[in-house]
C-alpha cells in the first residue's frame, strides 16, 4: 500500500468478496432439505387421514398437530445432520465404501437414540 | 400436500436459492474456514426451515434475509462459546482476490487484502459482523440493524466506528514507513 491512498471500503469490497457455496454444499443441502419437505408432506398426509377417520379427533384438527409434524420432520433432519457432521472423521476412518456406509448407518442409528433422549 | 404447504415449501426453496450464496459468504467469513462454514450454512437453512412459517407471518411482507443472517450469527456465536475457538483469517483463499492485475500489482494486492482481513479479524465481533453483513452480502443499514437486533441509528454508529477502527488498525499493521 506504499505511496497509495487507502480507500478502506473499496479495499473491503474485494478483501469480502462474496463466496460462492461449494457444489457438494448445494448437493448436500438440496437433498437434506427436499427429504425434510418430502417426509413433512408424507407424515402430514398421513396424520390427516388417520384423524379424519376417526371423530374424536375432529376438534383437536389444526395447527399444534401440524407444528408437531414439522417439529419431527425437523428432529430427523437433525439426525441427518448430525450424522453428516461426522462424515470426514468416518471417510478417514474407512478403508473401503462398504465400511463407511456401515459407519455411517451406526453414526446415525447412535444420533437418532441420542435425539429421542434430548426429547424425553 | 396441502396447498398451504405446499406454498410454503415453494416459497423456502425461493428463500433458499436467492440467499445460500449470502449465507454461505457470511458463515465463511465469520469462522475463516469452509469445513465449518458449510456445516454452519447446513445447519441456518434447517433452522430457517423449521421456523420459516412463523418468520413469514411476523415479517409482514419484509425480506427475510436479516432474519437468515440472524439465525447464521446466533449459531455461530454458539459455535465459538461450545468450542472455545477463535475465528480464522480465510487468507488462503484466492477466491476472494477477483480483479485481474498485473503479477506485481496482484502480490501487492494479495498482501493488501490479507493484510484487511487479519484486522478485521481483530476488530470486536459486532463490528467485524456489521463489516462482513455490509461488504460482502452488500445489506444495507436496515437490513444490518435487523440481523443483529438494533436501531438504524446505532447500525450506523457501530459501522463508522467499524471503518474507523479498521483504518487505525491497518495504518499501525502497516508500520511507520507505510
Amino acid at each position: 500500500m506504499t505511496e497509495r491512498t487507502i480507500d478502506i471500503e473499496t479495499m473491503l469490497r474485494q478483501a469480502l468478496a462474496p463466496v460462492e457455496p461449494p457444489a457438494e454444499l448445494k448437493l448436500r443441502l438440496e437433498t437434506t432439505l427436499g427429504s425434510l419437505v418430502d417426509l413433512a408432506a408424507d407424515e402430514l398426509e398421513s396424520w390427516e387421514l388417520a384423524t379424519l377417520s376417526d371423530p374424536k379427533n375432529w376438534v383437536r384438527l389444526g395447527r399444534p398437530a401440524a407444528a408437531a409434524v414439522v417439529g419431527s420432520a425437523a428432529a430427523v433432519g437433525l439426525v441427518v445432520l448430525r450424522t453428516q457432521r461426522n462424515r470426514h472423521r468416518r471417510r478417514a476412518q474407512s478403508s473401503n465404501v462398504a465400511e463407511l456406509a456401515l459407519r455411517t448407518l451406526r453414526d446415525g442409528g447412535r444420533e437418532a437414540r441420542k435425539l429421542l433422549d434430548d426429547l424425553h | 400436500m396441502s396447498p398451504d404447504k405446499a406454498r410454503l415449501d415453494e416459497e423456502f426453496s425461493a428463500l433458499y436459492k436467492a440467499h445460500l450464496r449470502d449465507v454461505y459468504s457470511y458463515s465463511y467469513y465469520r469462522v475463516g474456514n469452509h469445513h465449518d462454514a458449510e456445516d454452519l450454512t447446513e445447519q441456518t437453512f434447517l433452522q430457517a426451515y423449521r421456523h420459516f412459517e412463523r418468520a413469514q407471518r411476523e415479517s409482514e411482507g419484509r425480506p427475510l434475509r436479516p432474519w437468515l443472517i440472524r439465525i447464521a450469527h446466533n449459531l455461530a456465536a454458539n459455535y465459538y462459546r461450545d468450542r472455545s475457538r477463535k475465528p480464522q483469517t480465510p487468507i488462503d483463499d484466492a477466491s476472494t482476490i477477483s480483479a485481474t492485475h498485473t503479477t506485481e500489482a496482484l502480490v501487492e494486492d494479495r498482501d493488501d487484502l490479507k493484510r484487511i482481513l487479519e484486522c478485521v479479524q481483530d476488530l470486536p465481533d459486532d463490528r467485524r459482523e456489521a463489516l462482513i453483513m455490509r461488504f460482502a452480502l452488500g445489506m444495507d443499514n436496515r437490513e444490518i440493524a435487523r440481523a443483529l437486533g438494533r436501531t438504524d441509528g446505532a447500525t450506523k454508529v457501530l459501522l463508522h466506528r467499524a471503518i474507523k477502527q479498521l483504518e487505525e488498525l491497518v495504518q499501525k499493521a502497516e508500520g511507520p514507513t507505510g
